[in-house]
């Protein structure tokens, strides 16, 4: 198994074959307070996640997927464990240092799409970059290129509101990339999706991932899944299986599989 | 983040609610209006009082004997009695002025006047023959008691406006017959109304010559001399003379003040009531503030899932704080300026009944208190949505 966690001894800068390590989660523990009682969400997770990979995390609801989700989106710390992005420790960073690297290095894409309400296309995809300090004019340029990316370029001053899910996911995605992350983190991407805008969007990722952004995709589906280059299984907040997807889908031949039956009918 | 770029969000969000945006602007809009409104009446009011007072003119003086003060000797002390004036001494102040000065003795009491079968409630004003000199009313028919009716201390009377109209309201008093204080006395003249807020009291007297008011008022005393300066100039040398003649009668148991003193005690409390009314009003502007505070409570409850993505993005503490914070200083700067304007023009309209003066100071305290009023009622919410936590906050229906 080339791509499980390495020694505790192995040097940080580690490799993976072929490519860098982009994050590496080492023994993260997550426990939380509820009601005066202790939950524990992650029990000693080990992660590396290179460069240019598809990740799937798997794990059925309340095996952690989430907790695990919100720590390498460094929304949240752990509370024991090393979590390094590009080699970098960001487990004891303070929350504005963590937004800091959330900013440059992660891309979210949520399962309820979050974007800004009243706010044009273009505007949510400049979001990170007001954030990152980029001026007025290569803002703009830049979010419109990551627009046309992923096929929006002609709906630039659309709100959400007028655009459909799959539409609004697409333009999530293209928030998620305006800042050349390391890692897009998709967390459900298709959940709130008809099928089709569901194959619309993996079609996308696996499309970007081609181009060799990293992502990771964490879901419930195994039909998700599936689209990953390899699955990590999850449960009672440990890592239980790694897998690697021996017949991956191929999201496009999915489109045209849907597209052929849209025909016949 | 700069600061253009949290202005575009502000404005974008307050825009996004614009009757919420307008209704919350309305509590520092009337407040800021207040203000201005109430410190222009205050101090028209006060301008305009001080104006008519300096009407009378600023070389005027007034002597009275002081008041015995309390000592706290023992000896024969509680026995003392206050030395009153008497007319010779009025003689004496004039002798020794001469011609610098118009010397004016003065009685002044409350009576009772009756004509028919009206009674009211009166002030009675006694001068001598020059009395019109230093009583400010104009004649509106008739004429002022003369030098041989003071002299034989003849009963003559002229009326004030509100006397007279309210004894005689439908015919000319000149020439009817009154009764003041159960004498009968005839009405030589009366006078035109004086109005404004202080000289009102004025319309309710009655003007007698001091002669006939020491007879039915059963005294050789008068009340006051006033002393009127040829030249304004020679006020404080007057002053001088008028305490050096009546000392050798009353040592240091007299004072003589002039108008200006009268004028500087006067502003002073009308000055007083304009800033207890500027405080009034800040009331407003406070409760107002408070209204910021509360819809900005409202709105970062409501948007905490935008200030979750907005974290999840890339935000700082301190760029939702600042982003919450301007959105409340651009309402309460924007309501404040809608309320200058309002007060400003209000007190333009106003001007046609009651005296206003929009100043400075009143603007610029408004101005720079809705302002204030902005960053602290609006820091408190936005420190509250800087500490949200992105998970929950994105979690969040």
């Amino acid at each position: 198994m080339p791509e499980q966690a390495p020694p505790a001894s192995a040097a940080t800068a580690s490799t993976c074959g072929e490519g860098r390590v982009v994050l590496e989660a080492r023994g993260v523990d997550k426990t939380y307070q509820m009601e005066g009682l202790e939950v524990r969400a992650l029990r000693g997770v080990d992660l590396r996640i290179c460069e240019g990979r598809m990740l799937a995390v798997m794990g059925p609801s309340g095996s952690g997927k989430s907790t695990l989700m919100h720590i390498i989106g460094l929304l949240d710390r752990p509370t024991a464990g090393s979590v390094r992005v590009e080699g970098e420790e960001v487990s004891h960073m303070a929350p504005n240092e963590l937004a800091a690297v959330r900013n440059k290095r992660i891309g979210f894409v949520f399962q309820s799409f979050n974007l800004l309400p009243r706010t044009s296309a273009l505007a949510n995809v400049e979001l990170p970059l007001v954030y990152a300090g980029v001026g007025g004019g290569e803002r703009a340029r830049r979010a419109r290129e990551s627009l046309e990316r992923i096929g929006l370029g002609d709906r630039l001053g659309h709100f959400s509101s007028q655009l459909s899910g799959g539409q609004q996911q697409r333009v999530a995605i293209a928030r998620a990339l305006v800042t050349e992350p390391s890692i897009v983190l998709a967390d459900e991407p298709t959940g709130n999706l008809d099928s089709r805008s569901g194959v619309e969007v993996m079609s996308i990722l696996q499309d970007l991932n081609r181009q060799g952004i990293t992502i990771i995709v964490v879901t419930h589906d195994p039909r998700v899944a599936q689209h990953a280059e390899r699955i990590v299984h999850l449960s009672d907040g440990r890592i239980v299986r790694h897998e690697i997807v021996e017949d991956r889908t191929c999201a496009d031949d999915e489109m045209a599989e849907i597209l052929a039956r849209a025909e016949e009918e | 983040m700069n600061l253009a770029e949290s202005l575009r969000i502000a404005l974008r969000a307050l825009n996004a609610n614009k009757v919420r945006s307008a209704l919350t602007m309305l509590g520092v809009i009337i407040g800021v209006a207040a203000v201005i409104l109430l410190v222009a009446i205050g101090t028209g009011v006060q301008g305009e009082i001080l104006g008519q007072i300096e009407g009378l003119g600023s070389n005027l003086l007034f002597a009275f004997p002081a008041a015995m003060e309390g000592g706290g000797g023992g000896g024969q002390g509680g026995l003392a009695i206050r030395k009153q004036f008497e007319l010779e001494d009025a003689e004496r102040v004039r002798r020794v002025l001469g011609s610098s000065a118009i010397v004016v003795p003065i009685i002044q009491a409350s009576g009772t006047i009756k004509a028919g079968n009206k009674t009211l409630r009166t002030t009675i004003a006694g001068g001598d023959d020059q009395g019109s000199e230093v009583f400010t009313a104009d004649l509106a028919g008739g004429r002022h008691y003369n030098r041989a009716e003071y002299v034989g201390g003849v009963r003559v009377i002229g009326l004030g406006a509100t006397v007279a109209k309210e004894l005689f309201p439908r015919s000319d008093p000149v020439g009817k017959s009154v009764s003041l204080n159960g004498q009968r006395f005839t009405v030589v003249g009366h006078y035109e109304a004086q109005g404004g807020a202080l000289s009102g009291d004025q319309d309710n007297q009655v003007y007698i010559p001091v002669t006939t008011a020491q007879r039915i008022l059963n005294t050789r005393n008068i009340s006051a001399i006033i002393i009127k300066a040829v030249e304004a100039d020679d006020v404080e040398r007057i002053r001088a003379q008028t305490r050096a003649a009546l000392r050798p009668r009353f040592g240091s148991q007299l004072s003589v003040f002039s108008q200006e003193q009268t004028l500087g005690l006067l502003s002073q409390l009308l000055g007083t009531l304009t800033v207890m009314l500027a405080g009034i009003a800040g009331i407003s502007l406070l409760v107002g503030g408070i209204g910021i505070m509360n819809i900005m409570l409202v709105s970062v409850t409501e948007r905490t899932r935008e200030i979750g993505i907005r974290k999840a993005v890339g935000a700082k503490t301190y760029d939702i704080m600042s982003q919450f914070v301007i959105e409340a200083i651009v309402l309460s700067v924007a309501g404040g300026a809608v309320g200058m304007a309002i007060g400003g023009g209000g007190a333009a309209v106003l001007d046609r009944w009651v005296p206003t003066e929009v100043t400075a100071w009143a603007v610029a305290l408004a101005f720079f208190f809705s302002a204030g009023v902005g960053v602290f009622f609006g820091a408190y919410p936005a420190w509250r949505a800087s500490r949200l936590d992105p998970i929950e906050a994105l979690r969040y229906e």
